[in-house]
């Protein structure tokens, strides 16, 4: 039985649909699905690869218990009771929730509503505080409530696109393709990339401005300075549609505009080509993220750039608006529904009035009545003892959260630890009294948000494995066993989108802007059936809204939008002697967050297979290190070894590093160890971009690739990253020196246990190359190759060459069978870097030309600017 | 036209006449051998016992090339007077000569060990050998072959595959210890298990006899072997007698220069009765050479002279394939050693470089990549970083 069903990708804040075609018990094959108006067909590799991740190995099938599986009903009843026991002894706010941006609104909604209408505690954050809690801020500020005001087809109207602290081509290929397509059809559009790193998105940059890590503030600062000086702003939006322009303008008095480059270290010429590029497009969008929002002054840097585009009324029209994009699926929904600490519900918070109507909606009694705590405090709180029982859905806090050592030792004292998620083996479940299986993505069926406001559903292919089931539904369990049935008896999760979307319209006479009233009275086959909307749907825009605040109406109590004035200040931390090197924390193209999802396609570690550090050549060159030495890096909070990538692309005395890999993939590389849990003061959100470090080299005595049929253990090396192979799992390691046993020796035991007979062994002792392969009914069940150098290694596509092979002999040792393609570019078709230079070099001239030959980069377009690097390294100079 | 006498019929004379012929050297050639049968291929001795090939197989000339040669088969050489230029021969006839090549072969050497001459105990060299072994070695006839050389396995694997229960019984602890290193070596004594060759280490004291037949071999150890058959491959040694009691400069081996010529002028020596440097020949190809250059030198044709180098050896012993080449250095800092095993298949492969060149190649089980090592080794190229891919048999 095969059904295809339109849903929603669960990756980042785009929100494409999907078309997934279930076949038995998993998702057989995904498309983009042409008729969903953030994609328009298009996926991204990651997006693409989705059907690879609905393999059920390392699912979590069963409620468990430490060392049992137990019954639904064991598993809810002790929940209940862990919860209640806490509520009884300690108190409302001795209880908390820590939920996702991958919950669905339905989710989302049972667990708000449960834990601040029903347990009295405001103790609801969500991982989204990591993501975008400054954009919220910063946009509550400015127009009274968490509003995105545009819509993606702003940017391919503008004339000029700011791009700031985004990778978008690699965090958000969609909306970058997009953007890729209408600069091809309108060459005159200008677009800007602010980053401290020349990344991928700078492929399409008229201008890079490469600015010292955590300068932004003092960027839009200067621009706000120049538009005003420059007599470049719109007086009469300001004067009928603002207020707080003096007092904005009053705070940026101390800024030395003559001598902002040098503060932001980039030429004076850029910034005035920034500057002036800016004062005369109208039509401007300003499209941020991360390293906006990611500070100790995310609020406030966000409150800047909005600022700006008050100042030139570029907010509400088609092609100008400040656009905050969103890293999670659902990061909206969740704001929508009220899932932050900060918010009470459907964008109301704690003042009594809401509180009141409520309680009146929910019929509850206790509703809490003050914001709880965010993130990092949430988590700090555990470590003190003040939670007693805490409850974390679908995400996984002890990799992701800054200070990630320290979250897992606050989840080890808490006395109980509830996570539900649909992967076994986590960071943050092996921290866990009681876990339960929760229905994945191509399985669960409900609605998301994307960042321009987009409700699409999600709809299931397949029904969820095992015992497997919704959030939702164990919410609502929990909270019937704990007294509160009638308020939580659902059985379908369009009652509970009815009841959120009847909520946003309750008494609500225009105060509040989120609002879904023409879609409170959906019954069962219209919510099936709905169609992707942008919100507010009200009775008078039945079809959704586009664009908010085109009228110049904010829902603030006078109407108007509120400049916020702020001093330009630096990141909260500060480098110095100890720590004298940035760490700046981000993101790869074709992994997601930490992993437990990507990190099960083989194809999406092609791309990168290993945690790396990226460090400037000249900085390496000082520091003797080369690519792919180990270096230990140490911050004020932890500590980590991972190899080294030679970077061109960040500024010297700058770092990056991914914070993708975790416990169970890569042990030494949990950069958010290093992170401290420095935040925010308004939104709570940490300062994971700018993370005093210092590093030194520590020498391997080898390293050694292994790649097996079988998964692998964890093993004893001072460096390890394990992951799987098309065939098979993959473990690349190292020793450092002083090795405690030699690498053939370490060999040796691997293969102990695992061989049944003498395996085929290769020595090269006056090069240090040992290597080991298992062989079983003729097939290549284990192969294990040491070196002294990572480079002196095969590559992932070998190894699974190696393991596709229907017999094998002594060549297997080799690590070479046929054609080694090289480093994988293009994901979707598979071309490796050595067929695309061989085409470069065979006179290919540009993308297309090479997309011709050999069809690289013309699906999903992630891999268009390593293409063009490629390209530009192979022409000669001009 | 000047008559050349070619003493013995083996392999290098075969290949000698061969290169003559096809030359159109001016003389007119005599080839004078001891056995009956003339010029025929003993590699395939083992072949042959084994049922692998046929006895036509094993013809080195064809009727037309025998045509042209005046061929004395079953006669002996028993005298050679380099004064007057003549050969006497066993039955009496005395042959003149202008040019005469000594190609006077090897023969086995057998230890002197009580019951050695008892029936049933022989050598593994001539079709004569081979007529008696496929006419009286019956199924399961116990066997014992003394020496694990090249020479020994292949007897082994000749009985063994006539249904003799084979024991080889070698001084060293491993087969062919000259071409292999302990690893191979105990490879090949386990693949050879597995084809029912027993293998094990002892020297025979006495050979006990029932009825004047072999009936067991008593080693140094007390163990006592039963053999109705035994067959003698402790080496070879040169058949110089001739050239010797002719008063030519001998070694272990008649003395020759690089053109083959011995100190009597007009004389000369190849294959394995020669010695040159001190070095004598057991192995086909350095004998093939060596009559390219005397055939060349006899056809008054320009030649370089034949300079000994490493010899590979390549052959296929009960099925198992091998191939050696050059000697393993000792343990130094210029050495650099790869090998790759597979125990279960049988595959060994092992190169050693010194100084950056080849020194050494042992090939057991796969021989892919074998005549680009024995081509870099007999040029003396520095290999660069190209070991591995040799080893592994794939483009560097």
């Amino acid at each position: 039985m095969a059904a295809t069903v339109a849903t929603t990708c669960p990756y980042c804040g785009v929100g494409c649909g999907v078309l997934a075609r279930g076949e038995g018990a998993r998702v057989a094959a995904v498309s983009g699905d042409p008729a969903h108006p953030a994609n328009r067909g298009r996926l991204c590799v990651k997006g693409k690869s989705l059907a690879e991740t609905t393999e059920l190995a390392g699912r979590l099938l069963a409620p468990r218990v430490p060392g049992r599986e137990v019954s639904w009903e064991e598993a809810l009843d002790a929940v209940a009771q862990g919860f209640g026991r806490a509520l009884a002894e300690h108190g409302p706010d001795s209880v908390a929730f820590y939920l996702s941006g991958q919950l669905l609104t339905e989710d989302y909604y049972a667990a708000n509503k449960l834990a601040k209408g029903f347990l009295g505690t405001a103790n609801v954050d969500t991982n989204s505080r990591l993501c975008m809690a400054s954009a919220t801020v910063a946009h509550q500020r400015a127009f009274g409530e968490d509003l995105v005001p545009g819509c993606y087809e702003d940017l391919e109207l503008a004339d000029l696109v700011v791009i700031v602290g985004s990778n978008t081509a690699w965090n958000h290929p969609v909306v970058y393709q997009r953007l890729a397509a209408a600069r091809a059809a309108r060459p005159e559009m200008r677009i800007v990339v602010v980053d401290p790193r020349r990344t991928a998105t700078c492929e399409l940059a008229d201008l890079h401005l490469q600015i010292r890590a955590g300068t932004d503030a003092f960027l839009f600062a200067g621009l706000f300075r120049h538009l005003v000086e420059s007599d470049a702003w719109d007086r009469r939006f300001v004067a009928e549609h603002t207020t707080g322009f003096e007092a904005a303008l009053a705070a940026l008095a101390g800024l030395d505009l003559a001598r902002l480059h040098e503060r932001l270290g980039v030429p004076a010429e850029a910034l005035d080509t920034f500057f002036s590029w800016f004062a005369a497009r109208e039509r401007t969008v300003t499209l941020y993220s991360q390293g906006i929002n990611q500070s100790g002054s995310g609020a406030d840097r966000a409150s800047l750039i909005i600022n700006c585009h008050l100042l030139t009324g570029r907010i509400g029209r088609p092609g100008a608006t400040p656009f905050s994009i969103t890293g999670q699926p659902n990061a909206m929904g969740g704001r929508e529904v009220g899932g932050l600490a900060t918010q009470l519900a459907a964008h109301m918070d704690f003042a009594p009035e809401n509180v009141d109507r409520v309680g009146r909606f929910w019929g509850a009694a206790r509703v809490a009545e003050r914001p709880g705590l965010k993130a990092v405090e949430l988590f700090e709180a555990v470590r003190a003892g003040k939670i007693r029982a805490l409850w974390i859905l679908a995400t996984n806090p002890a990799v992701s959260l800054p200070e990630a050592d320290r979250v897992r030792e606050a989840l080890a004292a808490c006395p109980l630890v509830v996570v539900s998620d649909c992967v076994a083996d986590t960071d943050t479940a092996r921290l866990a009294h009681i876990l339960l299986p929760a229905a994945a993505w191509g399985e669960k069926n409900g609605t998301v948000t994307n960042s321009e406001r987009t409700i699409s559903r999600c709809r299931g292919a397949v029904p969820p494995p095992g015992e497997a089931r919704p959030d939702w539904w164990m919410l609502a369990q929990v909270a019937r066993r704990l007294g509160h049935g009638r308020a939580f008896d659902w059985r379908h999760p369009a009652e509970i989108f009815r009841e959120h979307a009847a909520l946003s319209a309750f008494e609500n006479g225009g105060e509040r802007v989120f609002n879904l009233e023409g879609l409170a009275d959906l019954d069962r086959a219209a919510y099936d059936a709905l169609a992707p909307v942008q919100w507010p749907v009200t009775r008078a825009t039945p079809q959704g809204t586009r664009r908010l605040f085109a009228d110049g109406r904010f829902p603030t109590p006078d109407g108007r939008a509120r400049f916020h004035p702020v001093a330009p200040t630096g990141p909260c931390q500060r480098l110095d002697h100890r720590f004298p090197w940035v760490l700046n924390t981000g993101r790869l193209r074709d992994q997601w967050h930490t992993m437990t999802r990507t990190g099960r396609a083989p194809r999406l570690l092609r791309h990168r297979d290993r945690p790396e550090l990226s460090i400037h050549p000249e900085d390496a060159a000082r520091q003797g290190l080369r690519e792919g030495d180990l270096v230990r890096l140490e911050s004020a909070t932890g500590s980590a070894l991972l190899p080294v990538r030679l970077d061109g692309g960040v500024r010297p005395g700058e770092l990056f590093a991914p914070m993708h890999w975790s416990g169970p993939t890569a042990p030494t590389a949990r950069v958010n160890a290093l992170v401290a849990a420095v935040t925010d003061p308004f939104s709570g959100q940490p300062e994971s971009k700018f993370v005093p470090v210092r590093l030194r080299r520590e020498p391997a005595a080898w390293w050694v690739l292994v790649a097996s049929r079988e998964p692998l253990p964890e093993p004893q090396l001072d460096f390890w990253v394990r992951g799987p192979l098309v065939g098979g799992f993959r473990l690349l390691g190292a020793a450092l020196a002083p090795a405690a046993v030699p690498a053939e020796a370490w060999l040796e035991a691997l293969a102990e246990g695992v061989a049944e007979d003498s395996p085929l062994v290769y020595r090269h002792p006056a090069a240090g190359h040992y290597r080991l392969a298992i062989r079983r009914a003729g097939r290549l069940a284990l192969v294990a190759f040491a070196a002294p150098k990572p480079g002196e290694l095969p590559e992932s596509a070998a190894l699974e060459s190696l393991l596709a092979l229907p017999e094998v002999d002594w060549r297997v040792l080799s690590g070479r069978v046929g054609t080694d393609p090289g480093r994988l570019v293009c994901t979707c078709f598979e071309v490796g870097e050595r067929a695309i230079r061989a085409a470069v070099a065979g006179g290919c001239r540009t993308p297309e030309a090479l997309g011709e030959q050999l069809r690289c980069g013309t699906n999903c377009g992630s891999c268009l600017p390593e293409l063009r690097a490629l390209l530009a390294a192979a022409s000669p100079n001009p | 036209m000047g008559r050349l006498v070619v003493v013995g019929a083996g392999m290098a004379a075969a290949r000698l006449v061969a290169r003559l012929l096809e030359l159109d050297a001016p003389w007119r050639i005599t080839l004078v051998g001891e056995e009956p049968a003339l010029c025929y291929n003993r590699v395939l001795l083992s072949s042959l016992l084994a049922g692998q090939c046929q006895r036509s197989d094993l013809a080195l000339l064809t009727p037309r090339q025998l045509d042209r040669v005046e061929c004395l088969a079953g006669a002996r050489a028993v005298a050679l007077d380099l004064a007057r230029r003549t050969l006497s021969l066993a039955d009496g006839r005395r042959l003149s000569w202008d040019r005469l090549v000594l190609a006077t072969g090897a023969r086995t050497r057998r230890p002197e060990i009580p019951g050695a001459a008892a029936a049933g105990v022989l050598a593994f060299r001539t079709l004569e050998d081979l007529d008696a072994l496929r006419a009286g070695v019956a199924g399961g006839a116990p066997a014992v072959v003394v020496g694990g050389g090249l020479l020994g396995l292949e007897a082994a694997a000749g009985l063994a595959a006539l249904g003799a229960a084979v024991t080889v019984v070698h001084r060293r602890p491993h087969p062919m210890n000259r071409q292999l290193d302990a690893p191979a070596g105990e490879l090949l004594r386990s693949r050879l298990a597995e084809r029912g060759i027993a293998f094990r280490t002892g020297t025979p004291l006495r050979i006990a006899g029932r009825g004047g037949r072999a009936a067991a071999v008593e080693l140094a150890d007390g163990a006592r072997l039963p053999a109705r058959w035994v067959v003698w491959a402790t080496g070879i040694e040169p058949a110089a007698e001739l050239a010797r009691s002719a008063g030519l400069p001998c070694g272990r081996g008649v003395r020759v220069d690089g053109f083959l010529a011995t100190a009597a002028s007009g004389v000369y020596a190849l294959g394995e009765c020669c010695e040159l440097d001190g070095q004598t020949f057991g192995l086909v190809a350095p004998v093939y050479r060596q009559a390219e250059v005397l055939a060349a030198r006899l056809a008054g044709r320009a030649v370089a002279p034949f300079r000994p180098r490493a010899e590979a050896t390549r052959l296929k012993i009960a099925g198992i394939d091998l191939f050696s080449v050059g000697t393993p250095p000792g343990a130094g800092e210029a050495v650099s050693d790869l090998c790759v095993c597979d125990p279960a298949r049988g595959v060994y492969r092992r190169l050693a470089f010194q100084g950056g060149r080849l020194a050494a190649a042992i090939f057991l089980g796969d021989l892919s990549g074998a005549a680009r090592c024995e081509a870099l080794l007999a040029s003396g190229e520095p290999a660069g970083a190209a070991g591995e891919a040799l080893l592994f048999g794939i483009a560097a």
